[in-house]
């Protein structure tokens, strides 16, 4: 395989045998079941689902171990999860919380340094070098994508610019005058990036840039062309979140088919949402970590919500870790609609491919019978409106095509008025389950 | 020769075909004529108004989805045979019609026809060698004036 650059690896740990990574694991989990056994939490949750640490002695034994969610966290605020005394924290970071407190996690400076090597990892798999100068735009704070990748980059011993959030413009010219050629954000915000650039009559391509790493949200592969189209630059996704340790969990390759999980730091488990059962190898499920080296704040079978597929087949990169692929939703906006399981993104998948821009859109399901029937409505935009009815009608059933084969689904689509979908502030909501309403389901 | 026409999308909804209406009163813009085609669930509503620029402006501003498209303006005879003349023409020189519709003035024996092509410049040039009348904005509006 021809690779757009010299396929590195940060640390030999990311190709070492299977036998060898299951080994590791199963000492790391015996170590990992020890060091939580004064959580009160754990101590407690154990004792529950009767499970005796000492019988722990394989990799595979983590399916006998209780499930950690976010509601646990909550209810031990603030640092009710603590497997280290106080005095040795170093850091304490905290997740968003959209609805009242944030959920904080702790690092010992051993973390802290292991976070670093794991952010390294996947900047290194994905193009960055030594002699690289890397502009970080995400927020440094409480989030941990800031600090997280700022360490990482500092690992592989290239220059940062901790240029943080805000002010475009200002990006721009740093950017520009002090020649970056790596771009740390969110998708979203390297778009922004490059819409703003041409309003200030900059080609984006001109810029000096050459590599983005970019998570902290889902995104399309849709989005990815895009953003590498109008920056002229190689995309890379990352994936973390801040229960799990932040980011560095998993990221891209050179080879890009996936992002491979730190196995050696993380037990990963795809389950049935519902059933809490494995899914086979290549559906998708619900993501589950264990951080099997954490110190401070080590958490168990954690479930993230996040919905994706895991693929362990083998990688051109020669990693032997296993990846997973894009996070396609979460199991809290999933919808079961015949049996099939949809996510709100695939329709913004589906219409990304009609126009490379989704408009506002909102999804309706409902069950006036037997049946669930579903109706998108898509708000008219300039760009897709035309004054021929065979265009117009062209695009209705081009929309209704691409749902049918991103989604396997037929459903209803409706042109509406522009503005006509409500807006909320933050996070959009896109689903109205008339079945939740009526109470059928 | 060409006419700009105005296009606005509206969802098939009672009182949808009132608001564009109305933001143009408000705006003291007289509308020339108009043609509506509509499906059950969305419809498209086309307008001829002699200063499009200012009508496009308040309509997108008042947030409706508005396109320009260029049209053909062609004047006929208002007397049977007027329209079947024209398009007995079109069909002889294959051009292709998008969508047309038509306009009388008031104490005129004339009336013109809207026509939509696909290549309206090639169009012009085809239906002029034919002898067929295509007047441009200007004089459209002068004489719906003196017509009126």
């Amino acid at each position: 395989m021809d690779f757009p650059f010299e396929n590195r690896c940060f640390e030999a740990q990311e190709k070492l045998s299977r036998p060898e990574l299951r080994e590791l694991q199963a000492h790391r989990l015996r170590e990992l079941v020890g060091r939580v056994a004064n959580v009160p939490f754990y101590k407690d949750a154990f004792a529950k689902a009767g499970v005796n640490a000492s019988t722990i002695r394989s990799a595979d034994d983590i399916r006998r171990l209780p499930f950690t969610t976010k509601e646990d966290l909550r209810q031990h605020y603030p640092l009710g999860f603590l497997a280290v005394p106080r005095e040795q924290i170093a850091r304490i970071h905290g997740s968003s919380g959209t609805t009242g407190k944030p959920t904080f996690v702790a690092y010992t400076t051993q973390d802290v340094d292991t976070w670093a090597s794991l952010c390294a990892r996947f900047l290194v798999a994905g193009g960055l070098r030594p002699e690289h100068t890397v502009h970080i735009a995400f927020g440094y704070g409480l989030f941990t994508g800031g600090f997280g990748l700022h360490y990482g980059v500092e690992k592989v011993g290239a220059a940062v610019v901790p240029a943080s959030s805000g002010n475009t413009p200002r990006q721009i010219m740093l950017i520009q005058d002090l020649a970056s050629q790596v771009l740390i954000c969110t998708p979203s915000y390297a778009l922004t990036i490059a819409d703003c650039a041409k309003q200030k009559g900059i080609n984006p391509r001109d810029l000096p840039l050459e590599f983005a790493h970019l998570g902290g949200e889902p995104w399309t592969e849709d989005m990815r062309h895009q953003i590498e189209k109008e920056l002229g630059i190689l995309a890379f996704n990352n994936y973390g979140l801040s229960e799990v340790i932040g980011p560095g969990v998993s990221g891209e390759c050179v080879a890009r088919t996936g992002m491979h999980i730190q196995e050696d730091h993380f037990l990963v488990e795809c389950v049935n949402p519902d059933t809490l059962e494995p899914v086979k190898m290549g559906e998708r499920g619900e993501l589950v970590f264990t951080s099997l080296t954490k110190q401070a704040m080590p958490i168990i079978r954690y479930r993230t919500r996040d919905i994706a597929a895991l693929d362990d087949s083998p990688c051109p990169c020669g990693r032997t870790t296993c990846r997973m692929g894009r996070v396609v939703g979460r199991t809290d906006d999933m919808l079961i609609i015949r049996g099939v399981n949809v996510f709100p993104s695939q329709i913004e998948e589906a219409l990304l491919r009609v126009d490379g821009t989704a408009p506002h859109y909102m999804i309706e399901v409902d069950r006036p019978g037997t049946l669930d029937t579903v109706t998108v409505r898509v708000e008219m935009t300039p760009k897709f409106f035309s004054d021929s009815m065979s265009e117009m009608q062209a695009l209705h059933d081009r929309i209704d095509r691409e749902i049918h084969s991103v989604t396997g689904l037929r459903m209803s689509v409706e042109l509406v008025d522009p503005q006509s979908i409500e807006r909320f502030v933050g996070k959009a909501k896109r689903v109205i389950d008339r079945r939740r309403e009526k109470g059928l389901i | 020769m060409k006419l700009n026409q105005l296009s606005v999308f509206l969802e098939n909804k009672p009182g949808r075909l009132s608001h564009p209406c109305q933001i143009l009163a408000d705006a003291g813009i007289n509308i020339l004529t108009l043609s509506l085609a509509d499906t059950h669930q969305f419809g498209i509503l086309r307008l001829i108004v002699r200063d499009w620029q200012t009508a496009r402006d308040v309509l997108a501003k008042a947030g409706a989805v508005v396109k320009v498209t260029e049209v053909v303006a062609v004047e006929v005879a208002d007397k049977p045979g007027g329209l079947a003349h024209i398009l007995e023409t079109l069909e002889q020189l294959k051009v292709n019609i998008e969508y047309m519709y038509a306009f009388t003035f008031r104490s005129q024996d004339k009336a013109v026809l809207v026509f939509r092509f696909e290549d309206p410049d090639t169009a012009i040039t085809m239906l002029q060698g034919k002898g067929v009348s295509v007047i441009d904005g200007v004089e459209l509006y002068n004489r719906v004036e003196k017509g009126a």
